[in-house]
């Protein structure tokens, strides 16, 4: 077990090297870098930009693995991840500042996901072939093909027409008013919420149909136990075990998901500074993002996989 | 392959062509709506494909008197702002869509086998080293890298294709190599060995006939991810061109813009991925269920 944990945290280290190169590797392949973008807004004014003046001051006159370096070096050294090409602000605060928005847009995605899917996956195993199951299936696997960014747009549209009211799109911090704030949010985390509910609300249903056939559960209603115990003390806690992993592997989805939300209800959370980025060539910005959810989700994989054998204790690693 | 049972007619009949005929009278005795979905898919191949004989009008013909009109006997689904036909839209829409699926899954399937089947037969420092790549690209959200990897290319469909295949194909490597070390691990396999099969015997004779119903899950479980996939990337204006007839796009675009005056605009090409997706998921359960013997019954 011990040697396990250490093997696989020191496998996480040349896997994280990796990771900073790719993300640093990548951006530097965008076409047109940000000084054509400067010029090309310039010469409108018929200005002349010093480029090369403009290359030093940014730090791109130097080889591609000296600024690698000098990016690894002010991440470790001086814990930055540098300056944006705009607006003088350094690519930690301007994550820190959008940051909030998509923890508190993924938390409640999050939850709710579970508050669909738990419940109605073992409802379903339970009542198997009856009506309720087809119907709760059906939904899920359509919930599952149904675009998230066409479902946000309808519930932008129909409302208006039909009702005139549209769900309100102006971002309230947590911080000053949190009940207007979960309630400002609540329609986009509906949208990526059960957009996420499905898939686990499919395995919940097969891991339970699975379980109620084990010799256990039948040893447990000979017994003569009361269902209610065999359900929730017997099948559910077994059951549960798989949909650990799925759910911690859902955490891409989540950030995915909340990348098109922000962009269609303008909210101002990394998705939108990500997109944004992008359209800006701001590398700084693009490699930060990237590294930080990169980051986050490789250790996330990490401590599921390690969480495995404390959950289901019958799981023996090398 | 778990599909053949010994069947007398095996000998009779050609015993590829029974094969097919029987696994597909197999699947539509179990899996009715897996088989409908697959129809629905195939006559959605078919509009794509035929779209120039099909489609009313050409997808990029305006008519600019008849601009953002509703349903009518001359266009079925109405116009969009530039007085184009919506429907022809669609099913131009339709070829893009699952041209492009499919292609980039077909690349998804080959990139899979090989990162995946190298390192799972080869094994020991190769496996070690790859396996560390794949899982630093597993650990980006698919939608950040896709955005990342496309604005370097820039929109366009061999681009799309290029970027959804090899991405994906990364990710589904390890089903691959899970695979490749399960077959490894099995008898026929040591016997094989033991006796002095050459290398790419043993590849072909052992390994590939048993990697082939991965291959086949892998495909038809990825489909409508691909899909959706593009449709998001065109959405946020990563993905197609903008003269391109994509669902995703027609989402943003005019879909978008003119919401309050012609909502179908936007309802119209979602209902079209939604409805191709929901099939493309539902066919590939099926093929699942019937391919991998240890999920049947599970009651997916």
């Amino acid at each position: 077990m011990t040697t396990y944990v250490i093997r696989r945290l020191l496998l996480a280290v040349p896997t994280l090297f990796i990771l900073t190169v790719l993300v640093f590797m990548l951006v530097r392949f965008l076409p047109g870098n940000v000084i054509d973008m400067m010029e090309s807004d310039l010469e409108a004014l018929d200005w002349q930009l010093d480029r090369e003046g403009f290359l030093r001051l940014m730090g791109l006159d130097v080889p591609f693995y000296v600024q690698y370096a000098r990016w690894m070096g002010g991440i470790f050294l001086h814990g930055t991840l540098g300056d944006s090409l705009f607006a003088g602000h350094t690519v930690e605060e301007k994550i820190l500042a959008a940051l909030p928005v998509t923890v508190q847009l993924g938390a409640m995605s999050f939850v709710l996901a579970q508050l669909i899917a738990l419940p109605v996956g073992i409802f379903s195993a339970i009542r198997q072939d009856t009506p309720a199951d087809y119907v709760a299936r059906t939904i899920a696997i359509i919930g599952m093909a149904t675009p998230n960014f066409w479902l946000a747009l309808m519930v932008m549209i129909y409302p208006t027409i039909w009702w005139g009211w549209a769900p309100p799109i102006e971002y309230i911090p947590f911080t000053e008013n949190p009940l207007g704030s979960i309630g400002m949010l609540i329609i986009p985390s509906v949208i990526v919420g059960t957009a996420m509910s499905a898939g686990t609300m499919r395995l919940t249903r097969t891991m339970m149909l699975e379980v109620l056939r084990q010799d256990y559960v039948r040893t447990a209603r000979s017994k003569g136990l009361k269902e209610r115990v065999v359900i929730y003390r017997h099948s559910v806690k077994n059951a549960l075990i798989p949909v650990i992993t799925l759910v911690g592997a859902q955490l891409p989805i989540l950030v995915g998901g909340s990348v098109i939300i922000e962009n269609i209800f303008v909210l101002p959370g990394l998705g939108r500074l990500f997109v944004d980025a992008l359209a800006q060539r701001d590398y700084p910005i693009i490699s930060g993002i990237n590294l930080f959810f990169g980051t986050v989700i490789l250790l996330n994989n990490l401590f599921i996989d390690l969480l495995y054998p404390f959950v289901d204790p019958r799981v023996r690693y090398r | 392959m778990s599909s053949v049972t010994g069947m007398p007619s095996a000998e009779i009949l050609p015993r590829r062509r029974s094969r097919l005929v029987e696994f597909f009278v197999r699947m539509a005795r179990e899996k009715p709506m897996g088989t409908v979905s697959g129809i629905v898919i195939l006559l959605l191949v078919i509009v794509g494909a035929l779209a120039d004989v099909l489609a009313p009008y050409p997808y990029y013909e305006m008519h600019l008197i008849d601009r953002l009109q509703g349903p009518s006997t001359s266009y079925l689904l109405g116009n969009d702002e530039m007085g184009r036909d919506l429907l022809s839209r669609l099913m131009y829409g339709a070829r893009l869509s699952l041209g492009v699926g499919l292609a980039a899954t077909t690349l998804d399937v080959i990139v899979a086998l090989l990162i995946g089947g190298t390192s799972g037969f080869l094994g020991g420092k190769y496996d070690l080293t790859m396996q560390r790549f794949v899982d630093a690209w597993i650990a980006f959200p698919g939608l950040l890298i896709l955005l990342t990897v496309m604005s370097i290319t820039g929109r366009g469909v061999p681009q799309m294709i290029l970027v959804l295949g090899i991405s994906g194909g990364i990710g589904g490597s390890r089903l691959i190599r899970g695979a490749v070390i399960g077959i490894k691990e099995n008898d026929y396999f040591l016997a094989a060995r033991a006796v002095g099969s050459p290398t790419h015997a043993t590849l072909l004779r052992h390994v590939m006939p048993n990697v082939m119903p991965v291959m086949i899950i892998i495909f038809s479980i990825s489909v409508g991810g691909v899909i959706m996939a593009e449709a998001s990337l065109s959405f946020l204006g990563f993905g197609l061109p903008l003269d391109t007839p994509s669902w995703g796009g027609m989402l943003s675009g005019e879909g978008r813009r003119y919401m309050e005056v012609a909502p179908r605009l936007a309802l119209m090409p979602g209902l079209a991925l939604t409805i191709t997706v929901y099939c493309l998921n539902m066919f590939g359960d099926a093929m699942r269920d019937l391919l991998d013997p240890r999920l049947r019954g599970a009651g997916n």
